[in-house]
């Protein structure tokens, strides 16, 4: 493989010409790749920043200071009041890493479509967050906008150093935190629980769901400006009561671990409780005694026969229940998006019993829906973001309000959960990464992904010239349902079978993935066999962007594949 | 030779129509085929191995042509011509020995036997050089053009005592025909024999509760894994179904057969159980000369994770499937792509692809391609019947078994003899 690889644009997969053609095309890397956009409405520094631009500073440049600066604003920031975003925490301590991390020959292979990438990113870019609890209310007022400029150069330098990270072979668009950060945000998360704690549960749930979402790692994952101005404003007084000491506290904060299924006793104590009978699997995998191994061919019959038994369950709830069992329903996206409108229907439905608050017995109810889901299908971590964003917003009702009330204010905040973190960041993802889809392109994707599956169609409906190659694998082969649908809209694709990656990375000049979930040391967790396409793209120098919304982040580390997963049903493999 | 004629269109049917499943079995038919083929050569008194030499490369060529991505066939055909060659010489030298010519080189005063000790010497002096260097343009053009000169300087020193020597040159033309078939048979009898003589080295490399990943199957991978077993080895297998054709699950079923502890994965998890194996063992289709392997599809993916993780890449292959070509362009040249079908129906999207883009070109394109290429710094060992070698040591093997003449297989059309 030679290392700074040629672009080899073949836009007519008939003719396969591999290596002997002179590239027709100019090298793609050199295009302004920038959103038209987004950059016209900002000044030249930033024009001036992007590796692509013929006025270029070289990428080791120290961004100007922020004073110079101070007039950009990109169009999302005029909203914001900014109280937390504290940029003078952020820039210096972000700034030398810029400067020093991007090495040369690293940096430009993946120049255009990082560079382009982070001069995009920044209305979305929750990297101004962080910064929040460690400073006195009284100072949050300076102008987030400064971000800018050594965000620019602080990404493009931190991506070309993330291709020194092998450990995930994983490239999202994202930033790392310097430690001062990631103290802070620490310290916000341990004062959000200690005083949901303490005062049973009013503000910081919210701002520490909105700072463990704000954990925008992937730039792509926008986050609506009013979504910022709420939480801001709730972490903005909650930091206020958040004195007291968190050292206390900090042995609580740590996330809890997983179930694992190799502890006897806990097993037997969720079996009691369950609803769903579950047959443990005859052949189990000692490798992943951790993990819970059923036979999953017998609950759909029982829990059928159950239906009229189960009292307290929900008809919304047991549909969603039995559609993940039976498999209908999958993808991250439309698995939240279905349990999150049932749970609005039992919302609707809710009536208060006697003697009791309404606060705790739905949690309750809510928590036992929850249980029975799990059952179903082991949640994904976008919808165990939902669950803990409704739960919080339970937590949260004044006690002031009529049950009436109460149903409504949950009601539309669901809603407004659906919409802002799933449909509309969609809608930005879509819009950003349109721009980093070339004519000539040839696109690779693996599986089956709602954010990737939009890209291509917005693209293909601007009218770019591209062609997709879909790479499938078993078992459940959901590259064919994505092939159906792109063939169906006229775009002009490739289908192979997850072997021939190495095969077809030949000619592929992007690679598109999807993410169930970015986790806390930047490793992407994802549908089986994306690590496979991204480590061969690494290994043929094919730039790899990964599209996840930023409901999805999860503030969980994970090293491999075995430590925690989900396993699939036996009989779709053989 | 109408038989042998039949024999050879029935093979090259075979071939042409993918008929024959797996590079042994090519290999040996194509061996025993070459026997044939020989052993009905009609060869003239002068320049026997000459004209083996031709019509063993007559034949091979159409083999060649017939399936070139077959490389065994290759393999055999150059084995076949380099045994022809080291036959001859070694006959040669033995005869010229045999004639009482140890001190030849000093003895230039001596009118009578003037020709022969030039010639001797010659001979001597030639047969030295090609065996003992490579082939270079000095020798090679030092050798008559046609590289059976051995027989050829040694039928004109001949002619001054013909008759003397041809009762020696007619047994000598038997025994080169016997020679070389002898030799055949062994040859065939080491193709048959490869995997017990690799499966010997099991021992060696699978040890007490190793976990060993596997792809795809092969027969070589099976034996070798169960030789382990017999040896009260206890280990864990995982194998990798290996799409298209998910030949891993008969893999699997034989390993369990055989009381081995499998586990059948996807390929597409490969990459996230090799973090808790110790071994991948894998088969090859072809070994190149420079250490690359040409082999089932997939297995370059699973080679770079395996170069991630650190974890040993070994590769098993009988000597017939080295081959002395230069891999090329491999992904395109040695490669075949096979029917669509066996990702797609064919019916499955016929509903869709009615729609033609603007240009009319069709939308949907399925490839299957067969092989893959592992360069050679990703694989750690390679296991032959002669023993393990490093990648960049195969090189050496091929001076071993193959003659340089013999890379390019065509038949001469200007007959200088």
């Amino acid at each position: 493989m030679d290392p700074r690889r040629a672009p080899r644009t073949v836009s007519d997969p008939k003719v396969r010409q591999v290596g002997f053609f002179a590239p027709g095309a100019a090298i793609p890397d050199r295009s302004q790749s920038g959103p038209p956009d987004h950059i016209s409405s900002l000044p030249p520094t930033i024009a001036d920043l992007s590796p692509s631009g013929a006025n270029s500073l070289s990428p080791v440049m120290i961004p100007p200071p922020r004073h110079a600066s101070a007039p950009l604003s990109p169009l999302r920031r005029d909203t914001v009041p900014v109280g937390s975003y504290n940029a003078s925490d952020f820039m210096p301590a972000t700034s030398p890493t810029a400067a020093t991390s991007s090495s040369d020959d690293v940096a430009w292979v993946g120049r255009g479509g990082r560079a382009g990438a982070a001069s995009s990113s920044f209305p979305g870019g929750g990297f101004d967050m962080p910064a929040a609890s460690s400073v006195p209310a009284s100072g949050l007022t300076t102008v987030s906008v400064v971000n800018l400029p050594p965000g620019l150069s602080e990404k493009a330098g931190v991506a070309a150093e993330l291709q020194n990270d092998r450990t995930t072979h994983s490239k999202p668009l994202k930033e790392k935190m310097t430690k001062a950060e990631r103290r802070a945000l620490q310290e916000a998360q341990r004062a959000a629980k200690a005083a949901a704690k303490a005062e049973g549960g009013k503000a910081p749930p919210a701002s520490s769901g909105a700072v463990s979402s704000a954990n925008a790692k992937s730039a792509k994952a926008a986050k609506p400006s009013s979504q910022k101005n709420d939480n801001v404003t709730v972490a903005a007084s909650e930091k206020k009561g958040s004195d007291r000491p968190p050292e206390k506290d900090r042995k609580k904060d740590v996330p809890q671990p997983r179930m694992q299924y190799d502890d006897k006793s806990r097993v037997e104590k969720a079996k009691k409780r369950a609803v769903v009978k579950q047959t443990e699997a005859r052949n189990r995998v000692e490798l992943f005694r951790h993990l819970p191994q059923y036979e999953h061919g017998t609950q759909l019959p029982d829990l059928e026969s159950k239906f009229f038994q189960l009292d307290p369950m929900h008809p919304a709830v047991y549909k969603v229940g039995l559609q993940y069992l039976s498999g209908d329903l999958c993808g991250g996206n439309a698995r939240c998006i279905a349990m999150l409108l049932a749970f609005q229907e039992v919302i609707k439905d809710y009536s208060t019993p006697p003697e009791k608050t309404l606060v705790r017995d739905l949690t309750a109810k809510i928590g036992s829906y929850v249980s029975f889901l799990i059952e179903c299908r082991p949640l994904s971590i976008s919808m165990g973001n939902a669950i803990r964003f409704l739960k919080n917003r339970i937590a949260k009702l004044p006690l002031t309000f009529s049950e009436s009330e109460a149903k409504a204010t949950l009601h539309s905040d669901i809603d407004r959960f659906i919409n802002e973190k799933i449909i509309l960041a969609d809608k930005v993802i879509v819009k950003h990464a349109v721009t980093k889809i070339r004519d000539g392109d040839v696109l690779l994707t693996y599986g089956s992904s709602s954010a990737v599956e939009m890209i291509l169609l917005h693209a293909h409906e601007l009218g770019k010239q591209f062609r997709v190659v879909v790479v499938d694998s078993r078992p459940k082969l959901e590259g064919k349902l994505l092939l159906r649908r792109l063939v169906g809209k006229g775009i002009s694709c490739t289908y192979t079978h997850m072997n021939a990656v190495s095969y077809i990375m030949h000619e592929v000049t992007r690679v598109f993935l999807g993410a169930s979930s970015v986790l806390s040391n930047g490793t992407v967790y994802s549908s089986v066999g994306t690590a496979c396409v991204a480590m061969v793209a690494h290994a043929f120098h094919v730039p790899v962007l990964v599209c996840c919304e930023a409901y999805k982040f999860h503030e969980r580390v994970q090293l491999d594949s075995i430590c925690s997963n989900e396993l699939g049903k036996h009989f779709w493999f053989l | 030779m109408p038989d042998v004629q039949a024999l050879v269109n029935d093979f090259l049917n075979k071939l042409k129509k993918r008929k024959i499943e797996g590079s042994q079995a090519t290999s040996r038919q194509t061996a025993e085929l070459l026997r044939s083929v020989i052993s009905q050569q009609r060869v003239p008194y002068n320049n026997q191995a000459g004209a083996l030499i031709d019509a063993v490369k007559a034949v091979g060529e159409q083999l060649i042509a017939a399936n070139p991505v077959e490389l065994a066939v290759g393999n055999i055909v150059r084995r076949v011509l380099h045994i022809i060659r080291e036959e001859d010489l070694s006959l040669t030298t033995a005869a010229m020995a045999g004639l009482n010519l140890s001190a030849v080189s000093d003895d230039e005063d001596d009118e009578e036997r003037d020709d022969l000790p030039v010639l001797s010497a010659a001979v001597v002096a030639a047969a030295a050089r090609s065996t003992l260097r490579p082939p270079s343009l000095q020798t090679l053009l030092e050798d008559m053009p046609d590289t059976a000169a051995i027989p050829h300087t040694s039928s004109s020193g001949g002619d001054s005592e013909g008759k003397s020597k041809s009762a020696d040159k007619s047994s000598r033309s038997r025994k080169l025909k016997h020679d070389v078939i002898e030799a055949v048979n062994e040859l065939i009898q080491d193709i048959t024999t490869c995997h017990e003589q690799i499966a010997e080295q099991a021992v060696e490399h699978i040890h007490q509760n190793e976990v060993i990943l596997t792809l795809g199957s092969s027969r070589t991978v099976l034996e070798f894994l169960c030789a382990a077993k017999e040896k009260k080895r206890s280990f864990r297998v995982f194998v990798a179904e290996g799409a298209p054709r998910y030949q891993g699950h008969l893999l699997a079923k034989e390993l369990v057969a055989r009381g081995l502890q499998t586990t059948l994965i996807t390929d597409s998890a490969v990459f996230a159980m090799i973090s808790r194996v110790n071994m991948v063992i894998v088969g090859a289709h072809a070994v190149m000369a420079n250490g690359g392997v040409i082999a089932p599809v997939g297995l370059n993916m699973v080679a770079l994770a395996a170069q991630k993780h650190a974890v040993p890449f070994v590769v098993l292959a009988g000597s017939h499937k080295l081959c002395p070509l230069y891999p090329h362009n491999p992904e395109v040249l040695l490669n075949e792509l096979r029917s669509p079908s066996e990702l797609l129906d064919f019916g499955e999207f016929s509903d869709c692809l009615d729609f033609r883009s603007v240009t009319g070109s069709p939308l949907l394109h399925v490839v299957n391609p067969t092989f893959d290429y592992v360069p050679p710094k990703l694989v750690s060992l390679f296991i032959t019947d002669t023993g393990g070698h490093n990648p960049s040591y195969m090189y050496r093997l091929i001076a071993d078994y193959y003659s340089a003449d013999d890379l390019v297989v065509k038949r001469r059309t200007t007959s200088g003899n």
